[in-house]
């Protein structure tokens, strides 16, 4: 209990702090007397319809993207992909700044991901591990908030960043989006299992203050919480669309507003639409084809914690 | 036989007894705590509690986005204008219907899906992530892609029903079949989610109970009867919910399904209270009467929200079932957003 604390007591000690998918992976193997039963055919025949559905409209942008307008009109239209892709993406340069989008992008949901794991971090840990006065009170006005629709604060929002001369600058996306109701909530979930009590006080009685407590004990124990945090707020950020649309304009946009100058130009064609939509779309689907794993087990994960 | 619980134990419980005043003398002034909690409540006032009560006030005006300091006092004006507007009801309407089309046969899936899921399987993980596919495309991306399919002449959709001789419904123009569209890109994209929730609720069940389910002689299709739906009833609240909530807000979809004209089709067969509240303000410069309607809409989810609350505590209090559930889902980010 007053041994000294270093951060890798704080890991090792934790009552197992789960990496970011081992929940069901693991107790899968223990469980095989009880209920998973062994799937029949039927079950892998459905599943694999399921996934076929789920991945066909993607792959159908593909095939779009590589012919040519006048081949996509053809009375039987292809289900293979052709050659045009490249050109048809270069048109579609030409009617929305997709390059500028993605870089855009990749600033706003840079910053809001680093914004909300820090803030949402140290407030998880100040309602997980510390007790003052209004906690629950404010605790529980950060939850209720997740009620309240995008929609309600738009307008004073628009005008405040107009006053702060941020209109139609990446601020005016960043600085709202910087903490959400959300993370505070999952971070003091995990922290309030996964940081023993004892640890924190041990650091106390040795005499640390509580920020080289929070740097020494509680990060690297809520490394995989933030870890699952950062990539579903990366996510989310990367694919807002609603306030961004208001704040930015389509000369300066992120990719998602870039797609809406593809579809509304002057006699879109769309071929070249599709080429666009798949350009913008397309680094998000590599991450997460890399990533496909820790972000299924980080959702499955927030589904119980709580 | 708990293993398949994800939640690990609080260390509280197998902690010695004279710990908490231990805890107390040793804990400095909780002033620090302040601190911590600081830079969240501080963005947090700034950008969210200070436009949220802002736009009571601007609802109460008539202001314009040219002279947004000048606003002139009109009382509940506004909030009569939308009451007595057809656009309105219109638009509310399609709101219930999009909602409701859009988030029961979704739901229903995802339960399905879940329980093939959690079956035993070969390749579990590429099924889940391919499932998840549809949700790492973004809502914009996914219109986009789903307005060329459905498009009444070129889509595959069409094209597909003309093979099977069957009508091929105009997706764009026609109220229904646009509706269906609609709700067919936001259960594309949301099933494959909800179904990993549901699983990890699933998971989450005591298997105990299934093995003494076995052991009474209940079929399979007894066990998820009385087994599986009820350990899942929290986790299905709170799917609904969010789902609720989420539809009520339907904004993107409609406005990009018309190529980014924010009167949701040509006879406004698809418009929804988020899209008219878009129109009002940026279209038609009217931002006391869009004010007006964000609040409408926030007391319109409210109350969709309790009544869902309370139709689940009656029907608890009738099977006697758990309390109220306290889970919460990532998806909590899509619905600040």
């Amino acid at each position: 209990m007053t041994s000294t604390v270093t951060p890798g007591a704080a890991v090792t000690s934790g009552p197992a702090p789960r990496g970011t998918d081992g929940g069901g992976a693991t107790a899968r193997g223990k469980v095989v007397r009880g209920k998973p039963m062994q799937a029949g055919p039927f079950t892998y025949l459905i599943l694999v319809v399921v996934t076929l559905i789920s991945v066909f409209p993607l792959y159908y942008t593909i095939v779009m993207a590589s012919h040519t307008n006048a081949e996509m009109a053809a009375s039987t239209p292809p289900l293979l992909p052709n050659g045009s892709l490249f050109g048809n993406i270069s048109k579609a340069f030409e009617l929305a700044p997709l390059n500028k989008g993605l870089v855009n992008s990749l600033i706003v949901a840079g910053c809001v991901t680093l914004g909300t794991v820090a803030f949402c971090t140290l407030a998880g840990f100040a309602f997980a591990k510390l007790r003052f006065r209004g906690s629950n009170l404010l605790l529980g006005l950060c939850i209720g908030t997740m009620m309240v629709p995008m929609q309600m604060g738009i307008i004073p929002l628009y005008m405040l960043m107009a006053k702060f001369g941020f209109a139609g600058h990446l601020q005016s996306v960043i600085l709202p989006t910087l903490v959400t109701a959300f993370g505070v909530f999952f971070m003091r979930q995990y922290l309030a299992s996964a940081v023993p009590d004892e640890l924190i006080e041990a650091g106390y009685v040795d005499g640390a203050g509580t920020f080289r407590i929070f740097c020494s004990i509680v990060l690297p124990a809520a490394r995989p919480a933030m870890s699952v945090l950062a990539m579903l707020t990366f996510l989310t950020a990367w694919n807002d669309f609603f306030w961004p649309l208001i704040a930015l304009s389509s000369q300066n946009p992120t990719v998602q507003v870039s797609f809406q100058s593809l579809a509304t130009g002057y006699a879109p064609e769309q071929s070249i639409i599709m080429a666009g939509t798949l350009y913008g779309t397309i680094p998000v689907l590599i991450v997460f084809a890399l990533l496909g794993r820790q972000i299924v087990g980080g959702i499955m994960q927030g589904a119980v914690k709580g | 036989m708990t293993a398949s619980s994800t939640t690990a134990t609080p260390p509280a419980a197998a902690s010695p007894v004279s710990r908490r005043p231990a805890r107390r003398s040793v804990r400095p002034g909780s002033k620090v705590a302040y601190a911590y909690v600081a830079p969240f409540f501080l963005v947090f006032a700034a950008f969210s509690l200070y436009p949220w009560l802002d736009t009571a006030w601007v609802s109460l005006h008539n202001v314009r986005l040219t002279s947004y300091d000048k606003q002139t006092w009109v009382g509940l004006d506004n909030y009569r204008n939308l009451f007595t507007n057809e656009f309105f009801y219109n638009a509310l309407r399609n709101t219930i219907s999009i909602g409701i089309i859009s988030t029961v046969p979704q739901l229903c899936l995802a339960l399905g899906i879940a329980h093939l899921l959690n079956y035993r399987l070969r390749g579990r993980t590429f099924f889940r992530v391919a499932m998840l596919m549809p949700y790492a495309t973004s809502l914009a991306a996914a219109t986009v892609i789903f307005l060329e399919l459905f498009d009444a002449n070129l889509g595959i959709v069409n094209w597909g029903l003309h093979l099977l001789h069957l009508p091929q419904p105009d997706w764009q123009g026609s109220k229904w079949p646009s509706q269906v569209a609609i709700s067919a890109i936001i259960t594309w994209r949301w099933t494959g989610y909800n179904a990993l929730i549901y699983l990890a609720g699933m998971q989450a069940i005591d298997s105990a109970l299934y093995e003494a389910a076995a052991i009474d002689g209940a079929s399979r299709w007894q066990q998820f009867r009385y087994v599986t739906l009820p350990g899942l009833r929290p986790t299905i609240l709170f799917t609904i919910v969010v789902s609720t909530i989420g539809a009520a807000q339907l904004f993107g979809e409609p406005l990009l399904y018309h190529n980014g004209i924010p009167n949701g089709g040509t006879a406004g067969q698809y418009q929804t209270l988020g899209l008219l509240m878009y129109q009002q303000g940026w279209t038609n410069d009217r931002l006391g009467l869009a004010a007006a309607t964000a609040w409408t809409m926030f007391a319109i989810i409210v109350l969709a929200v309790l009544t869902n609350l309370f139709l689940a505590r009656r029907r608890e209090r009738k099977v006697g079932g758990p309390a109220l559930p306290v889970v919460a889902g990532p998806a909590a980010l899509e619905v600040t957003r």
